[in-house]
């Protein structure tokens, strides 16, 4: 009887599957049957329209291209915008003879031999169906010339474009970056980022600098225009047509006029300068020097140039301010001090006997102050003011790496500062962690004594320092620093501002910084190793200087600057805030091979600041004669 | 052994039907792509490389046993989701989406391993609880299919999430869940609709929108379904002739060898190539349902619809999409579009349909 029912049940599980296939059976001829009539649909009773379209007539869809948004300073001032003006453009396809057709076109206009280099390098890179400009920036005369004897050139034609401007050139460069024509490797980051639609007829893109971070904001949104083409591909009339949205306007933090007296400052030294806003991380002036001419690279730089700009010793191109590391040199020196604070390593009131020398318990080596004999007794404010390595060869030695590590980590030290630019290198700052990871070794107590004077194995970016120098003025509140204050939509001229909400606090005792902000503020006075740069100021400023050493000197050596080849001498820092008591400007300077912070990078920085908090125009200092502790650290 | 014994031996395994219709359906791609690639041979070679590796790859899989062909279910299943799971945190963005997982030597799609995987899976765990089939079963059975559904939407490839959903709702249907319930999981998709058209990425919702008006996005997408519906339009009854479809050959065709090739196709051969095509489709599909029906256990029954079914679904959503009733969303028409990940993965469905039915005939007697 059982058996039976199972049986049964079988049987019945067979029937109701072969139900259900059915059913699907019955499915797949309904989708079918459902292509069928789409097909019908289309290549019978909708035959005649798609034929014509296809064949007697086609529907050309035509890209237009957006204004490229502009990028003014915090005033209004423009640091990059768009001017039409006239091209000369070449249909490859069209002509036999390329070579010919460019020598005929050479007695009509002028062609230099720089613009048959850029049409060589445009025509190896170029798409299907591509016009490629031969001559841009035609004078009116040269397009009534050429205008005249058009019949003569089937190949060539006059175009209206717009060309990317940059009125500040080189003192923006590294800020600003530039546009450049669209190349294979674009192409494919478009198509991954399922832009390709939006570029189609775009010639350009932003290659670096803010061109590069803001892209998406400036380029703006592509019209289209459905026209009907005859086979000869003229147009006949418009279908339809959507507009393009130009792209929106940025609006920097950064002020112009403090950006060219930066960029001036710095005469003939090479180096980078970033001063922020430590209220809220909005950044003034960015300036990495030498700089180079933007316009060069918007149409495609020619070889020569760029060979020129690639060899150059002083590396033009090398974003110092966000890609430069340093070592930071006596720069680090406010920081340790906190950090010894902070860990109760170091009682304001302790005091040291500095015989010009640091000897690691031990080992018997010596680590030298940089004045020889020493500075006598020392405590904390004193050790900043004179900037005495001494001092902080001992306080490393007893915080130990891994306290060193974690307080100076929390000023962004070895990470990016996350600005709004791309390819910010993050420096380093060393840890046991990092050495066993890059070297294989154990870290050594004598790796540490050496962090404390920011010559060890620990490198920052200028940018780094800046945000780590504003941070410090700001109480330890730290703000994001960004360049870009807000986005001006072009359309509806609605205005996004950029937040800027303070990313973390440090929380640092208050009597901490206290002191460390008065030993600062005493660095630029009488007896401070920066006083000479703030003679007759009306303000307080509050620095460090600081000197990277770029070649090692060995035990015993000095070093002589005389001696040293130009491009081996030490590189001066100086990092302020000012007025010291409220400040509204941090700020930082490197001056490569500058040799002494206060004597080099520390009147770069008075210009920059007496602009900024008086709106004084530079002029040169009074020559004071130099002294050795004014001019050293 | 003879060399007639050797024959029979390796040929044993080969259902010869479907094997027909599958290479009709190849020599469509063959003949296509030699007109898509505008003459140039380097597709169809291409093509005809990937068609060989599938073919011996399936020939493998038809020589499996049965008893082996299911326990291959859990370890493909838990493979498949390991590396999905991999691609979810390592995977590598490719076209704005994260598919790919690097594994050193090559890169992999695991989304295609699931297709197989999936309905193999769920097929292996109706056949465990045949006995004592409750609702609980097919629930669990549910949740088989939308765990790794729900990760490859995430990454985002709707189009395969969709595709394997279909898979699985197959061995669902199959399996005989009742229409009540079924009833009721339709209606909560449609509740659910608004929730999953907020959880859609803006480019997904956009192809969706751009569905009912392809004109709004005349630069992207909808350039691609302007484009096929004037090549299939334009073929009309007879077609404009082998190489003389002007769509194909003035370059105003996108993808024409991948996920448009179909259109390259109909521009050329017509309506009447169309019923062709559609023929041939119905040939493998129609040997489908008989191998099928005539399955010897509950796991073949449901594995060999599932295969025919879903390979419908593919034929269907790729000419719909390609004339324009179904969004674009990135499906290969079967058989016929060139590559080899997608060919592959389908040879090893039918090597599984032939292993079904040769082997049914071994055990009998």
């Amino acid at each position: 009887m059982k058996k039976h029912v199972e049986l049964k049940n079988h049987q019945r599980e067979i029937f109701y599957f072969r139900l259900r296939l059915v059913i699907s059976i019955g499915f797949v001829l309904l989708l079918f049957g459902i292509l069928l009539a789409r097909f019908i649909y289309l290549q019978v009773m909708r035959h005649d329209y798609y034929q014509t379209l296809a064949e007697s007539n086609r529907i050309s869809i035509v890209p237009i291209v957006p204004n490229r948004g502009l990028i003014l300073d915090r005033n209004g001032v423009v640091l990059a915008h768009n001017y039409s003006g006239y091209t000369l453009e070449i249909t490859p396809s069209k002509t036999t003879d390329l070579e010919a057709t460019i020598n005929e076109l050479s007695t009509l206009v002028e062609i230099a031999p720089r613009d048959r280099k850029r049409f060589r390098k445009l025509l190896a890179e170029r798409r299907n169906f591509e016009t490629l400009m031969i001559r841009n920036r035609l004078t009116d005369e040269e397009v009534a010339r050429f205008a005249a004897q058009q019949y003569r050139f089937p190949s060539v034609e006059i175009k209206a474009r717009l060309f990317r401007d940059y009125p500040f050139g080189e003192s923006t460069a590294h800020l600003i970056g530039y546009i450049g024509r669209i190349n294979q490797t674009d192409v494919e980051q478009l198509e991954e980022n399922e832009l390709a639609a939006n570029y189609r007829g775009s010639d350009y893109i932003g290659k670096t600098g803010l061109e590069q971070s803001y892209e998406n904001e400036l380029h703006g949104v592509t019209g289209v225009e459905q026209v009907e083409v005859d086979s000869g591909g003229r147009a006949i009339r418009m279908l339809s047509r959507t507009p393009p949205m130009s792209g929106n306007t940025l609006v920097l933090s950064i002020d112009a006029k403090l950006q060219e007296i930066a960029m001036q400052s710095f005469g003939n030294y090479r180096g980078a300068l970033v001063a922020i806003d430590p209220n809220n991380g909005e950044v003034l002036a960015f300036v990495s020097k030498p700089g180079y001419d933007p316009s060069l690279f918007v149409d495609g730089i020619d070889p020569q140039n760029w060979d020129e700009m690639n060899n150059s010793p002083d590396k033009p191109l090398n974003n110092r301010a966000l890609r430069g590391q340093y070592p930071p040199g006596s720069t680090i020196k406010p920081f340790m001090a906190l950090a010894g604070l902070h860990y109760n390593t170091r009682a304001p009131g302790h005091t040291i006997s500095d015989p010009g020398y640091f000897t690691l318990s031990g080992s018997g080596h010596q680590y030298r102050d940089w004045k020889k004999g020493g500075h006598g007794s020392v405590d904390m404010f004193k050790s900043i003011v004179i900037s005495c390595d001494t001092y902080y060869y001992g306080l490393a030695t007893e915080l130990g790496i891994d306290n060193i590590f974690n307080f100076l980590s929390g000023f962004g030290f070895g990470k990016k500062t996350g600005i709004d630019l791309e390819g910010e290198t993050s420096g380093l700052l060393p840890s046991q962690e990092w050495k066993t990871r890059r070297y294989k070794q154990k870290w050594y107590a004598g790796d540490t004594v050496s962090v404390g004077i920011g010559q060890g194995y620990n490198l920052v970016t200028p940018m780094q320092l800046a945000h780590a120098t504003a941070t410090l003025a700001n109480d330890g509140v730290a703000y994001r620093p960004h360049l870009v204050r807000e986005v001006r939509n072009s359309r509806t001229n609605e205005n996004r501002l950029i937040e800027n909400k303070p990313e973390f606090d440090l929380k640092i005792n208050p009597a901490h910084l206290d002191l460390v902000k008065r030993a600062m503020a005493a660095v630029t006075q009488p007896g401070g190793t920066a006083a000479q740069a703030a003679i007759g100021a009306p303000y307080h400023i509050a620095g460090k200087t600081g000197t990277a050493q770029v070649v090692g000197m060995k035990q015993g050596e000095k070093y002589d600057a005389s001696k040293l080849d130009e491009r081996h001498r030490d590189h001066a820092w100086f990092i302020a805030f000012a007025p010291a008591e409220k400040p509204t400007i941090a700020l930082i300077v490197l001056a490569e091979n500058g040799g002494h912070g206060g004597g080099t990078a520390a009147p770069i920085a008075r210009k920059v600041l007496d602009y900024y908090l008086l709106g004084k125009t530079p002029q040169p200092l009074p020559d004071v004669p130099e002294n050795e502790e004014e001019q050293h650290d | 052994m003879t060399r007639r014994q050797l024959w029979q031996r390796l040929t044993a395994h080969i259902d010869w039907p479907l094997l027909l219709g599958i290479s009709l359906l190849m020599l469509a791609s063959l003949v296509i792509l030699y007109s898509a690639g505008e003459g140039n041979w380097s597709r169809v070679l291409g093509q005809g490389r990937n068609i060989l590796m599938a073919l011996v790859c399936m020939w493998a899989v038809a020589n499996l046993p049965l008893h082996y062909l299911m326990r291959t279910a859990v370890p493909i299943y838990l493979l498949g989701m390991v590396l999905l799971i991999g691609v979810a945190l390592f995977g590598e963005v490719s076209h704005g989406a994260r598919r790919w997982l690097n594994l050193g030597i090559t890169t992999i799609q695991p989304s295609e391993l699931m297709k197989i995987g999936v309905p193999l899976m769920m097929s292996w765990y109706f056949e465990k609880h045949e006995a004592t089939l409750t609702l609980k079963n097919y629930f669990v059975a549910t949740l088989l299919l939308l765990v790794p559904m729900a990760l490859i939407a995430r990454q985002p490839d709707l189009g395969t999430a969709i595709l394997i959903s279909a898979s699985g709702f197959y061995v669902l249907f199959l399996a005989g869940l009742s229409w009540r319930v079924m009833g009721v999981m339709f209606v909560a998709a449609l509740a659910s609709a608004p929730l999953l058209w907020s959880m859609l990425h803006d480019y997904q919702r956009h192809r969706i929108l751009m569905l009912f008006d392809p004109s709004q996005d005349a630069l992207g997408k909808g350039y691609h379904t302007i484009q096929g519906m004037i090549a299939v339009g334009s073929g009309g009854l007879f077609g404009k002739g082998y190489l003389q479809g002007t769509q194909t050959h003035l370059d105003f065709l996108p993808e024409r060898t991948t996920d448009f090739i179909f259109a390259v196709y109909s521009e050329e051969f017509g309506l009447l190539g169309n019923i062709i095509i559609l023929l041939f489709y119905l040939l493998v599909i129609g040997r489908g349902f008989i191998i099928t029906a005539n399955a010897s256990t509950y796991f073949t029954r449901l594995m060999a619809g599932s295969i025919t079914l879903t390979f419908t679904t593919y034929a269907f959503v790729n000419m719909g999409m390609v004339t324009g009733i179904l969004p674009v969303v990135g499906v290969p028409l079967p058989l016929v579009s060139y590559g080899g990940t997608s060919m592959l993965t389908l040879l090893l469905g039918f090597g599984m349909l032939m292993s079904i039915e040769t082997h049914k005939k071994l055990v009998k007697t």
